[in-house]
């Protein structure tokens, strides 16, 4: 038989009988969303390759050696650098006293962190610029003090750390939750210490908790393109991201150019769900114990 | 319930979190509701109330609430068929599902612009019916049907693979056919999980921006979504309007996560006592 589907303990599939439908029924659902899933999904992912190479291979490695493209997967990649490491601590800080302690509002403070996927990338942009914009806050002080924020780099990865934020946390926190306590109470009772406690019980608990957060906050770091629009001003060479590249060039009408940088991002997003699968197919990790044993 | 607390670092790490919490989220959002309290009344009902943005709320909120019921139905589609049946490339597209949340959105925008143009792979067996869909409204729709294709699935599936046939079963011996099951017995069941799923595509739809300029033909009033115009009026430095529907939409979004906890804890409940 197939293997298991990602998150659950196998199910076997009844082929006949009262709780299944027949089988031109089944083979028609199967049909449409095959169909659903091709016109929306497959289609334009093998478009995005095929529009990459549609003025040839030359051409293709030509646009990725530009030095402009090169300056943006850079940037791209340093932004990635600074935002997943700083949300996975910040994850993994926020998910221990989460889901380990007790204290008064803890509902509404797992609200507020997951209060970035409800915002608009535009808007986590403009948060910033009101921030640190020439007319923000903080701006004359800013200027004052010759320290650019808006318009720079500095911006770029506040607002990827923004867009990013939850990432790692909302996939801890209800692992851990689920984990509970006693482990590392155990731990401790018989005398680890708190950092031996965390290194030696917790981590190899959520690891695979924590690569599954850390792998989308990369994929999303990487990728952000409304968020980041609003706080680079766009300056060739200095502060364009790869997305940001890629409309540079789509609206420079070189459409094979733009599509061969959206290849490499298309590749990223490949990489990353494969990795995704991956995850889930060892995190039973993912999941509270009681469904492991089932698993 | 006052316990002993064995583990350490309750402090620092809740310290910390606050800290992060505060400095990356809670101060630039407090930052533009004060931006906000500066403006006048009429200052702000002008930027909201003005004809370009009362069009652009119409076709964000129109085009999204489309995109996301095509989602509510191909989501249960998708995830029915995916939990429900074994067949040659299952696993393939179950894990291709993910692509909206893993594609960047510039990356989806000018590809889907690509294959629904007249002359693209999809469009231009749409074009001799003299539907067009990339650079008109239906191009908005699909892009945002994309970015929202995962949200549905995800949340219907696991729901889906928890349920009981023993219940189905009893349905099916008291009489019931498999089309009166599905809307009497399995649709009441997976209803919370659908909406909570219908509610995400729903958010996430009104605050994309990536995917839709580069399908959208972005002429005001008639194809301007809410978050081009905000980024319009950046452009223009009008810093007061763009934050007066920053936090209109801001507010709605923040309805939308209120809305979208409420299901989930109501599936969730309904989940421990089927």
């Amino acid at each position: 038989m197939q293997a298991p589907s990602t998150f659950h303990a196998p199910r076997r599939v009844r082929r006949c009988g009262p709780t299944t439908e027949p089988l031109f029924v089944r083979w028609l659902l199967i049909a449409a969303a095959l169909v659903f899933l091709g016109l929306f999904l497959v289609v334009p992912l093998i478009a995005v390759f095929a529009g990459a190479f549609a003025k040839g291979v030359g051409h293709y490695f030509h646009t990725l050696a530009d030095p402009m493209t090169v300056s943006a997967i850079k940037l791209t990649l340093l932004t990635a650098a600074i935002v997943v490491p700083l949300n996975c601590v910040f994850g993994v800080v926020a998910a221990w006293a989460i889901a380990k302690f007790d204290f008064p509002f803890k509902n509404i403070l797992t609200t507020l962190i997951d209060l970035p996927f409800a915002v608009s990338p535009v808007i986590a942009g403009l948060i910033y610029v009101l921030v640190f914009g020439a007319q923000g806050w903080f701006g004359p002080w800013l200027i004052a003090h010759n320290i650019r924020i808006i318009f720079a780099v500095p911006g770029i990865v506040l607002a990827t750390l923004f867009v990013t934020f939850p990432f790692v946390a909302r996939e801890l926190i209800p692992l851990m939750q689920a984990q509970g306590r006693t482990e590392e109470e155990a731990a401790r009772v018989l005398g680890a210490s708190g950092w031996q406690t965390f290194w030696r019980v917790t981590l190899p608990n959520i690891k695979w908790g924590l690569l599954y957060g850390v792998i989308l906050c990369n994929a999303r770091a990487m990728g952000e393109f409304g968020a980041v629009s609003v706080v680079s001003g766009h300056i060739q060479g200095v502060t364009d991201t790869m997305p940001l590249h890629i409309e540079v060039l789509y609206q420079g009408y070189d459409s094979a150019g733009a599509f061969a940088v959206a290849s490499l991002l298309a590749f990223l997003a490949l990489v990353t769900i494969a990795l995704k699968a991956w995850v889930e197919g060892k995190g039973a990790a993912l999941h509270p114990p009681e469904e492991k044993i089932s698993a | 319930m006052k316990k002993f607390k064995v583990l350490p670092g309750f402090k620092l790490t809740l310290g910390c979190t606050l800290f992060y919490l505060g400095l990356i989220v809670l101060i630039p959002l407090a930052a533009t509701f004060g931006k906000t309290a500066s403006l006048s009344l009429a200052q702000f009902w002008r930027a909201v109330a003005s004809p370009d943005a009362l069009a652009a709320f119409r076709l964000s909120f129109g085009v999204s609430f489309f995109a996301a019921l095509a989602n509510l139905v191909f989501g249960l589609l998708v995830a029915w068929v995916l939990v429900r049946y074994q067949f040659w490339g299952r696993r393939l597209m179950d894990a291709l599902v993910d692509l909206p949340f893993a594609l960047p959105t510039a990356v989806a925008g000018i590809s889907l612009a690509a294959v629904y143009a007249e002359n693209g792979w999809v469009g231009r067996w749409f074009a001799p019916f003299g539907i067009k869909i990339s650079y008109t409204s239906l191009g908005i729709f699909v892009a945002l049907t994309f970015v929202g294709l995962p949200f549905v699935v995800r949340t219907v599936q696991p729901v889906l693979e928890e349920f009981d046939v023993e219940i189905e079963e009893a349905a099916a011996t008291l009489g019931a056919n498999r089309w009166k099951t599905f809307w009497r017995v399995i649709l009441p069941m997976v209803m919370p999980a659908l909406l909570t799923g219908f509610a995400l595509a729903f958010a996430r739809a009104l605050g994309e921006y990536g995917s839709v300029v580069f399908i959208s033909s972005n002429i005001p009033m008639k194809s301007q979504i809410v978050p081009l115009l905000i980024m319009n009026k950046l452009n223009q430095f009008d810093y007061a309007g763009a934050t007066a529907l920053a936090v209109v939409m801001l507010v709605i979004s923040f309805l939308f996560l209120f809305a979208i906890n409420y299901l989930q804890w109501r599936s969730s409940r309904h989940r421990v006592q089927p």
